[in-house]
């Protein structure tokens, strides 16, 4: 087995593992750092992002507003303290990406235009027109090539963390074009993989993010927190999930049932505001959770308008023209007109709510780091956290910024200043295990389960059971099905035994580490008995701070069903409120 | 509900068991709103596991879906089978003009080293800090560029170029769209380093302006026209260099 040594082993090439390889290049030429990834960094769903990044920008805006909306908008599941380092970062990681020639929108005086999203008081969202996403992960990938000290290992597929001695040693990985396992020694690792959208069957996630650095870290013992938190975009396609960006409704777009009935205002985040007025933080710019579950409501209510791809409500622009439009949202234009066959200039488009994101994740420290020493992780895959029980839009952007940098601060740190050894015999035999693991799950002839059965079976369950809202019964029965999956995943035998590119291989990696991610989900929702933010119970509707006002801790248990126990929540300044988003307060 | 019953034949090929390409047929029952991508992954999930392409974002901007649809560079999640001729089938093969790895995936060292020999990354003037703030950078400015940042790296202009295939040393549409907007940008002095790469004979020289790569840019980037302006800038800094040596910068 081939070995490749380094100081720092960052697994994920997406917004934030390229932030971190460009902060240790940055900070240190001499650290030698391995860049790997399942696929080539610019396929990295960060791509997808759309509508912008926050941070405070105007004059009239302030750190205390961002953060009461952050603090406010995750419904005070927030960790205080790492909120407060995150908006202070923001202003600073964005100017950056402007020196690394982000094409951020721009007001006529040359000076970054910001626009408004939901749950913010005052308008801070930078953004390049609708692409955002895009443009910065492209703006970082092309950064990051001018830094020798950068190694990328493209399209490596990590299937294990080396730990000996309670340390992390690096990590073992297939390179997908040969087939072969490879082992990475370095004293320390940065997960940057992103979420895990796929486990449910409407999402606006791509192929990729099938959670797979939060199964490693969860199968090497570090917990995964406030995994119950998954957010639902409430403006996604109907057939294929597409991504609508937020921006849409920041621009003056607004929602409509098949009356054509701006139904928000019946759902606490009204009176009707005036057609075409943007006002803050009410009504289309109120939160991501509290839109979908509107949705919810409409539909039971039989307000929305069916179609072949399931019940839709309205996203209506048509009054914004179409010079605006072109100007601030032409991939929209462009993503409504292909597939959904509907010009948005002329006409309003079906949407509905959408997986997008999740809040919780790997256990981090307000340093990225993990309790697992050597162990960092950074954006969508850890949990700081800074969005609570429902991220902002446009917090995530940010967020891969500023903790992608502090988990190479942090990194570079734990490599300088504990001198890690490594400890090589230990490790190699490590290796040479999860390298015989993996042969035998290739060489795996018998079995009579297909892996399309069983994702299938897992994304159903996920959706009926643990989606915009929840309850007891519907949980079990999830939380039941997902033991049974994953008790009957080993009977999955690959029919394709060529060792180049064999994306059956990766699938099933994939999938495994899915079904682990699912259950910790599943799981987290059953014993959480309230409702906070984007986890909503029939059976529990009210928030219960006394006991709950906590992150949960999933706690990987082999064959069995994680154990859940809780943290406190950091509070530094904001007791737990009340989430007001009707435009009637002054 | 209309559904169409579809044969794609699309290429297959396993560099461990078979000499060379072959082509396989599978019928696949698909919707009105499917794109190519759907149909091959109605394969892969039930008709055959073994089927190997890239793919992740299904919305036309991570840029790893990148095929040869009846000959034509597309890519295949914003390809309609709707706009597919009835009764027809359909040829799925991987991007002409790069190495076969398997099947649909094509070997892209050769993009990826060109992308990174033209210094796509801005070259300051001066280091600038964040205490400095933001650059001023007007619309105009702005819209200077903006069309040669929307590459997304698919490389089917690279399938399109005629050039290209005959000399693969051409580093080609996109790496050469992606100079001019870094050349263009109001932030960046880097264009003397970068000049090194384009003026050299695998550079904006070897095109040959026939603008296949444009037609079949899926982003609107336009590279055939970048080269072209390319071409007029390296001719002005030849004549400013040899005929009026005093105005050398």
């Amino acid at each position: 087995m081939e070995t490749i040594e380094s100081d720092v082993v960052i697994v994920g090439a997406g917004g934030a593992g390229l932030r971190a390889a460009i902060a240790l290049a940055e900070a240190d030429p001499g650290l030698r750092v391995s860049l790997l990834s399942k696929v080539y960094p610019m396929r990295s769903h960060t791509c997808a992002a759309e509508g912008g990044a926050a941070g405070v920008a105007g004059a009239d805006d302030s750190m205390d507003l961002h953060f009461n909306d952050t603090v406010g908008g995750g419904d005070w599941l927030c960790d205080q303290d790492a909120v407060d380092f995150f908006i202070n970062e923001a202003p600073k990681e964005l100017t950056r990406l402007d020196h690394w020639g982000c094409p951020w929108s721009r007001d006529k005086d040359g000076r970054v235009s910001v626009r408004p999203f939901g749950g913010m008081k005052i308008k801070r969202t930078w953004y390049a027109a609708d692409k955002t996403g895009f443009h910065l992960l492209h703006t970082l990938f092309q950064t990051s090539l001018q830094f020798e000290s950068i190694r990328r290992f493209d399209e490596v597929f990590t299937t294990d963390l080396l730990v000996v001695d309670g340390k992390v040693q690096g990590c073992c990985a297939v390179e997908m074009r040969s087939g072969e396992m490879k082992q990475f020694l370095a004293p320390a690792v940065i997960l940057c993989t992103g979420g895990g959208g796929r486990i449910f069957p409407f999402t606006t996630n791509g192929a990729i993010k099938t959670g797979d650095g939060m199964a490693l870290a969860y199968r090497a013992g570090v917990p995964l927190k406030d995994m119950e938190f998954v957010q639902y975009h409430p403006t996604g396609l109907p057939a294929t999930g597409i991504l609508l960006t937020e921006g849409c409704r920041g621009e003056g777009g607004v929602l409509r049932n098949k009356d054509g009935y701006r139904y928000l205002q019946d759902y606490g985040m009204g009176p009707e505001t005036p057609l075409g007025e943007t006002v803050l933080k009410t009504m289309e710019l109120g939160p991501r959770d509290r839109l979908s579950q509107a949705f919810w409501h409409e539909q039971q209510k039989g307000n929305t308008v069916p179609t072949k791809w399931g019940d839709c409500v309205l996203l209506d622009m048509t009054h914004l023209g179409e010079k605006k439009i072109h100007e601030r949202l032409p991939f929209v234009q462009e993503l409504a007109h292909a597939y959904a066959s509907v010009d948005i200039v002329k006409e309003a488009v079906p949407i509905r709510p959408v997986v997008h994101y999740m809040m919780g994740g790997i256990h981090t420290d307000i340093n990225a780091a993990t309790p697992l020493p050597g162990l960092f992780a950074a954006g969508e895959c850890a949990c700081v956290s800074i969005n609570g029980a429902n991220r902002l839009g446009s917090n995530s952007l940010t967020e891969l910024l500023v903790f992608g940098k502090r988990a190479a601060e942090s990194a570079a740190e734990y490599v300088r200043s504990a001198a890690p050894k490594t400890d090589r015999a230990a490790a190699d035999q490590q290796a040479s295990a999860a390298e015989a693991r993996v042969r035998a799950l290739f060489e795996r002839t018998e079995g009579a389960e297909t892996m399309t059965a069983i994702r299938n079976a897992m994304t159903h369950t996920m959706e009926t059971g643990a989606g915009i809202y929840r309850d007891e019964a519907m949980l079990t029965d999830t939380v039941n099905t997902l033991a049974d999956l994953r008790s009957r995943r080993s009977g999955i035998a690959l029919r394709d035994k060529s060792k180049v590119f064999n994306t059956e291989f990766t699938q099933l990696l994939e999938l495994d580490n899915m079904l682990d991610v699912a259950q910790a989900v599943a799981v987290s929702a059953l014993a959480r008995k309230e409702s906070r933010g984007s986890h909503q119970r029939l059976d529990y509707v009210e928030r219960n701070d006394d006991t709950y006002l906590k992150h949960s801790m999933a706690h990987y248990q082999g064959e069995d069903a994680p154990r859940i126990d809780y943290l406190d929540v950091v509070i530094t300044k904001s007791r737990p409120g009340v989430r007001d988003y009707s435009g009637a307060k002054s | 509900m209309s559904q169409r019953q579809i044969t794609f034949e699309i290429l297959r090929y396993d560099p461990e068991t078979e000499s060379e390409p072959r082509f396989q047929a599978y019928c696949v029952p698909c919707e009105e709103e499917w794109v190519v991508l759907d149909a091959l992954n109605y394969i892969k999930d039930n008709l055959d596991g073994t089927l190997s392409y890239r793919w992740s974002c299904h919305m036309a901007v991570c840029g790893s879906c990148g095929m040869m649809i009846n000959g034509e560079p597309m890519l295949s999640c914003k390809a309609f089978v709707r706009d597919f001729p009835n009764g027809g089938s359909i040829r799925v093969e991987p991007l002409t003009h790069f190495p076969i790895e398997r099947d649909l995936v094509v070997v892209m060292d050769d993009f990826m080293d060109k992308l990174q020999a033209v210094k796509p990354y801005v070259i300051p003037k001066k280091k600038r800090t964040v205490e400095d703030g933001t650059y001023k950078q007007t619309p105009k400015q702005l819209h200077q560029y903006q069309q040669y940042s929307m590459c997304i790296n698919c490389m089917l202009c690279y399938a399109a170029c005629p050039q290209y295939a005959l000399a693969p040393d051409f580093i080609g549409p996109a790496a050469l769209a992606l100079t001019h907007r870094y050349n263009l940008d109001s932030r960046d002095h880097g264009r003397p380093q970068r000049q090194e790469v384009v003026a050299a004979h695998e550079g904006v020289w070897e095109c040959s302006f026939v603008g296949a790569c444009s037609e079949v840019c899926p982003k609107d980037v336009d590279p055939a026209g970048a080269i072209q302006q390319m071409k007029i800038a390296s001719t002005v800094d030849w004549y400013l260099e040899h005929l009026m040596p005093w105005r050398r910068k």
